[in-house]
């Protein structure tokens, strides 16, 4: 067997490994949120960390198999996008705990896994023109403002569910599994903060890229567009928080369509 | 003589919505509403009203003629007749007595445990036997009250385990605050169970406290003693753009806070939440204040549902209390049968004959005697306390104790000690 195809039996093995390791992860998280058990809590966010080393082996295989960061086609940067989401989890919670936020983030990385498990793994050779230290600078920053924006999602989504039980006065499932909607709003700021300076670096170097591809800063094709619509809606959701406090209800539905048009372009882009 | 019957009519949390509560909760005190009461047919009565419920407790020779009046005076022009039936619960005699130990013991409380009704049950009666409202046997039977509900809280427990109102509207401020640190609560209305939630905030450490009150001297004084400032009702408006919990508990009959009052605050506020807690009947606040962005509202039956919670562990705990309860709704039932005269006059004479058969025993076993001299010593027992017993005897049954003077015949048995055997055998 040549090394060429050992690396990439390497990589299939470490790619069904992080599937494997996620669902189990995913599972414990559920359980733990099912009955509270702290041993579980452990387990699954023992598992994130493994599942989030194997997901690391699997990109730095892929980029000695193919030459080049692994973020050009679908399931690759489906792939990055579960591994930034992961490592900003994990950063973020290194920082401080959000009651359940894991159970969350994990089914969100799980089904980012799934999505690119879905699309096909060939090898697309890239573009000359692509071919520059700008592709994975841009990519990279971009999608781990991805990432950012995926736990605003998740933390918009625990706000709205905390919310509606609390306003409806029928404190049912969440009420006591779901944080403070206080510290929901500030997980949501901070990831939108962080979130938002990335983007931002991500158009920036995005725009370079394009000067050096393309001779030229900005063309106006469908990708970009797309790309200034996503920083526009974020830029407005940063803009009313931080000067007249736009928080609560409104402000978790705004995180959660944003992240929606997020995954669709992202969809439509990689197509 | 024609047997006595307890009788208790009410309305509470679990049978009457809050919108009727309020309607019928006494706004005039104690005094006019027990002064209306004497127009009634009723020998002793007695009168609660708490936020959560209104319960009379009567006794009447016939209470099927009572009730219907005893209704009317519950519902007033407030509720259509055809409903008072739904709306209210009606006991009698063992019943009666039951629910009225459960209600002391607590166990009836919206949230079953918490030790403020005891207080207010012990208030109610204070005005009802201050104004001679009650007699012997509901004097004896809100004793009996106070002294049930105190050993359920001492053999169960349900006391310790209580969640309060006020703590349940804690546990809801956590989860909108997290943090409560740095929060400003505002005291609407300066009541007890205002107090009891300001003193449960303060204990979770809330920054400050505000008293707001129609008369400013009563908010001067319980602002001191939380260490907080006072300020009149018309300066709510300004309060309300700083603080972020709200407790109102006032006797208004009209809405205090209005939700277009305070929808053009949350911009001021930048949209910071605010938490209203209504506890008051009728309600302070308006319920389309719910309807706001950033606010949460909750009244005192919203709160009820919150504890519900809670419940289920207390179950066992409320199992062993309903035991004791019923208990000594037994021994009082026992009592009460034998407050007549024929029961007391055998129960007299039993005792004295046992005081004196054991007596002369006693004495005899040491002395050797013949058989005539014995029987002259037991003829001259018999003798002394046949004497003593006939001025008490003739007094029982004497035209005063036939008209069912229960005074007399309960004070018959304390002197003589019948309540104690009662309580042995």
């Amino acid at each position: 067997m040549s090394q060429a195809t050992l690396l990439q039996e390497i990589n299939y093995l470490l790619f069904l490994a992080v599937l494997a390791v996620t669902v189990l992860s995913c599972a414990a998280y559920l359980v733990f949120f099912l009955n509270q058990n702290n041993q579980m809590r452990k387990w699954g966010r023992f598992l994130l960390i493994g599942s989030w080393l194997l997901q690391s082996g699997y990109i730095v295989t892929r980029f000695m198999t193919i030459g080049h960061t692994p973020i050009t086609t679908y399931h690759e940067a489906v792939f990055f996008f579960a591994w930034s989401t992961t490592t900003a989890y994990l950063s973020f919670r290194w920082r401080y705990t959000v009651k359940n936020f894991g159970t969350f983030v994990s089914v969100l990385i799980l089904g980012l896994l799934l999505g690119s498990a879905f699309a096909s793994r060939d090898v697309i050779p890239l573009e000359p023109a692509l071919q520059s230290l700008w592709l994975p600078v841009h990519a990279g920053i971009s999608l781990i403002a991805y990432g950012f924006f995926g736990l605003a999602f998740c933390g918009g989504l625990m706000y709205l569910l905390q919310e509606r039980e609390l306003k409806s006065r029928k404190l049912g499932y969440f009420f006591s599994r779901l944080p403070s909607l206080d510290a929901l709003d500030q997980l949501n700021s901070h990831c939108l903060a962080v979130g938002f300076a990335f983007l931002t670096l991500g158009m920036v170097t995005g725009i370079f890229w394009s000067k050096q591809a393309w001779a030229t800063y900005w063309r106006w094709n469908p990708k970009e567009v797309c790309s200034l619509i996503i920083w526009l809606i974020y830029l407005i959701q940063i803009h009313q928080r931080f000067t007249v406090g736009w928080r609560g209800r409104r402000a978790a539905l705004m995180i959660v369509g944003g992240f929606a048009v997020v995954m669709i372009t992202l969809w439509l882009v990689l197509n | 003589m024609s047997k006595k019957h307890i009788s208790l009519i009410g309305v509470n949390h679990k049978s009457t919505p809050l919108e009727v509560r309020e309607k019928i909760a006494l706004t005039g005190g104690y005094e006019e509403a027990l002064n209306r009461l004497r127009d009634e047919q009723a020998l002793e009565f007695y009168l609660l009203s708490t936020c959560n419920r209104v319960e009379l407790l009567w006794v009447a020779e016939d209470t099927s003629e009572s009730t219907p009046n005893m209704q009317r005076f519950l519902f007033g022009e407030a509720v259509a007749p055809e409903k008072w039936d739904d709306y209210s619960y009606v006991y009698r005699n063992h019943e009666a007595v039951n629910h009225l130990f459960k209600v002391a013991a607590s166990l009836d409380s919206m949230v079953v445990g918490e030790a403020q009704i005891l207080g207010q049950i012990k208030e109610a009666y204070r005005y009802a036997s201050q104004f001679g409202c009650t007699g012997p046997l509901l004097n004896k039977l809100l004793h009996k009250s106070f002294s049930v509900a105190k050993r359920v809280r001492s053999e169960t427990g349900i006391g310790s385990a209580a969640v309060s109102i006020s703590s349940a509207a804690v546990e809801l401020a956590r989860k909108i605050f997290g943090n409560l640190d740095d929060k400003k609560v505002l005291l609407i209305g300066a009541g007890e169970m205002a107090e009891l939630a300001a003193e449960h905030l303060l204990g979770q450490g809330v920054k400050g406290i505000t008293v707001a009150n129609r008369t400013l001297s009563r908010a001067v004084d319980l602002a001191k003693r939380f260490n907080g400032s006072a300020c009149s009702l018309e300066e709510l408006t300004e309060q309300i753009e700083t603080v972020d919990i709200i407790v109102s508990s006032t006797g208004s009959s009209d809405l205090i806070i209005k939700s277009d009052d305070v929808r053009p605050l949350m911009r001021v506020r930048r949209n910071r939440p605010l938490f209203f807690i209504d506890i008051a009947v009728p309600r302070d606040l308006d319920p389309e204040l719910n309807e706001l962005e950033n606010v949460f509202l909750y009244d005192i039956d919203d709160l009820s549902q919150v504890v519900e919670m809670n419940r289920s562990e207390r179950q066992n705990e409320a199992v062993k209390a309903a035991r004791i309860v019923e208990e000594e709704t037994l021994k009082f039932s026992k009592w009460q049968e034998g407050l007549t005269i024929t029961p007391t006059i055998s129960a007299l004479r039993a005792k004295a004959d046992e005081i004196c058969s054991s007596e002369v025993s006693k004495t005899l076993a040491r002395m050797d005697l013949s058989d005539s001299d014995r029987q002259k010593v037991e003829k001259l027992a018999q003798a002394i306390t046949a004497k003593m017993l006939h001025n008490p005897l003739r007094f029982l049954k004497s035209e005063s104790c036939r008209k069912g003077e229960d005074s007399k015949i309960d004070m018959v048995r304390t002197v003589f000690g019948l309540e104690n055997d009662d309580a042995d055998r």
